[in-house]
């Protein structure tokens, strides 16, 4: 079903207070949405609302206050469920970050289930969420990390992934969307390898929620994770999507309350999933905040969405492709609204701080991707992430400063 | 980009490309990696000294153009100087470019390093200033560790 509304962009920004800021005098030109997004006045409200006239600590409360606050958490929780296509609310376990959901994982089912010599299966442009908690995993099981290679453009070598996958590999654990290139890996045909040999798969989908549709079930993952503040809802709250068969038989994360079925001083026994992993007071605004972002999203539709920002990454590779002595890192065939780059003779932070003096808010850095940085062989890049609220006129300011920051360094 | 031209003043833009007392030194007696990692920045200094004095000194590594050209300048200023005096100066950089931003410069007693007197307007390039001098006092110190700005 096409959606044939315009995009208005001047109306959606007008739904980000902040984007009225000037920076240094000039107008906030907000290129680091990939880092973390801005936030729509919907999921301002909710907040504000909730901490003004609906707050209580939810699970416990006999009162109607704590009920009406755990509704709403609840409720929250099957608006992500609907989001991510899970088939049960269950599935959904709010945690604080894509880092903590990862970890999660590593600490429970990781622990639980793999041992010496069990091998897990990353690729080359992993965040450091998708690579440290496995290394901390090998430390205390002696399981081997492997990791799939990727090609000059930042494709991951879809047939070196199949050949990695042995009778030792016990997870496959990768991102949807790469943070540093905005590659989009091929992840139907990456899990669908991994699951002809009941290989078990994480997502990470920090970069992928904010940008596409994503659907679990179809997809066929274990688990997938996300960050609340990646998508326009509140920082302090992250999705960990699992399996609810997985989820059931994993051992609990944290100890403590709400996540406890009875406690005596001999045992205690465990809540059901979700609440298993969500020992002690959870991100309550957080999660009651991140409804509303979702909402927001698939009001304005997500295809309409990705094709204003696809237009966005087309203009800004064509612009920034343009100018002389800059290199773009991360040519992928199926990109996200990311473009990385370096400039000849120019450290990435120069010109982060010459575009910062323009007003352009842009992520300079190895972009918690370290690994990476050494197989393009760049200390860091300069990295431009376009969302809904940008605007073709912030691509060519952009364009503009680099081309500002050549002249300075020339 | 008047402002831009205070931060990136000529001389840091001319050490930047051809820094001073690049590469490693034959004769070092001392030396200490010195690494942000908050940006990659990675440099070793090398020091020779007599006694007290440091006789010879040279750094190398990749960075940024404030990291880079500080790292040169300052190269130039403690060569000759004696350890304690070095001390005073590494007291007396850090000064200038944590200070607050409107606070006069006493460009006599910082000499050419004034010219970072524009890192103020950007707190998030102190420690790019500031790395080669950390490094330079481990190296002192011997420590044989890396130096690191965090
Ligand atoms: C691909 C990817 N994975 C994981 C993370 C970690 O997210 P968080 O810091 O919210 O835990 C990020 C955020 O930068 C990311 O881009």
């Amino acid at each position: 079903m096409s959606d044939s509304r315009p995009f208005d962009v001047e109306a959606i920004r007008r739904d980000f207070p902040i984007l009225e800021r000037e920076i240094r005098g000039k107008p906030l030109v907000f290129l680091d949405t990939a880092a973390s997004a801005q936030k729509p006045q919907v999921v301002l409200d909710a907040i504000q609302d909730f901490y003004t006239s609906g707050y209580a600590n939810i699970h416990r409360g006999i009162y109607q206050l704590s009920a009406e606050a755990t509704r709403r958490f609840e409720a929250a929780r099957e608006v992500v469920q609907r989001f991510l296509g899970a088939a049960d609310a269950r599935e959904i376990v709010f945690v604080r970050n894509t880092t903590e959901a990862i970890n999660l994982v590593a600490r429970t089912w990781g622990e639980e289930n793999l041992g010496a010599g069990d091998e897990i299966v990353i690729t080359a442009m992993e965040h450091h969420a998708n690579i440290v908690p496995w290394q901390m995993l090998g430390e205390r099981r002696g399981t081997v990390l492997r990791v799939a290679p990727i090609d000059e453009r930042g494709d991951v070598l879809l047939d070196e992934f199949e050949a990695l996958l042995g009778e030792h590999t016990k997870l496959v654990a990768i991102s949807h969307v790469s943070n540093a290139l905005g590659t989009i890996n091929p992840l139907a045909e990456m899990i669908a390898i991994a699951k002809e040999r009941g290989i078990t798969v994480l997502v990470d989908g920090a970069q992928a929620v904010p940008h596409m549709k994503v659907d679990v079930a179809a997809l066929g993952c274990d688990f997938y994770a996300f960050s609340g503040h990646k998508l326009f809802g509140p920082s302090g709250i992250g999705v960990l999507y699992g399996r609810l068969p997985i989820l059931d038989a994993m051992p609990p994360f944290l100890g403590g309350g709400e996540m406890i079925e009875s406690v005596t001083f001999e045992k205690s026994t465990y809540a059901p999933v979700p609440h298993k992993f969500e020992a002690g007071t959870p991100d309550i605004a957080g999660a009651i905040g991140l409804s509303p972002a979702i909402h927001y999203l698939e009001e304005i539709g997500r295809d309409r969405i990705a094709t204003h920002e696809h237009a966005l990454l087309v203009h800004a590779t064509e612009a920034l492709g343009a100018i002389e002595g800059l290199r773009l890192i991360g040519t992928a065939r199926q990109k996200a609204a990311v473009v990385s780059f370096v400039v000849d003779g120019v450290h990435a932070h120069d010109v982060g701080t010459v575009l910062d003096q323009a007003g352009i808010a842009v992520r300079v850095g190895h972009h918690c991707a370290q690994p990476l940085m050494e197989i393009f062989g760049v200390p860091a890049t300069v990295r431009a992430s376009f969302s809904l609220y940008n605007t073709h006129d912030e691509v060519d300011v952009l364009a503009a400063a680099v081309r500002d920051t050549l002249e300075i360094f020339r | 980009m008047d402002e831009l031209r205070d931060l990136y003043q000529a001389t840091i833009l001319d050490h930047n490309k051809k820094p001073r007392n690049f590469g490693a030194l034959e004769n070092a007696d001392r030396k200490a990696d010195g690494h942000n990692p908050l940006c990659g920045d990675k440099l070793t200094v090398y020091l020779e000294l007599e006694d007290d004095r440091v006789v010879d000194v040279a750094f190398e590594g990749a960075g940024c153009a404030i990291s880079t050209a500080s790292a040169s300048l300052m190269t130039e200023r403690v060569k000759g100087r004696r350890i304690a005096e070095i001390e005073e100066d590494f007291c007396r950089f850090h000064e200038l470019v944590t200070s607050a931003p409107d606070a006069p410069v006493n460009i006599g007693s910082h000499g050419k390093l004034a010219v970072f007197s524009g890192v103020r307007e950007y707190p998030m390039r102190v420690k790019c200033a500031t790395l080669a001098w950390h490094t330079l006092r481990a190296a002192i110190g011997n420590r044989g560790t890396t130096a690191k700005t965090e």
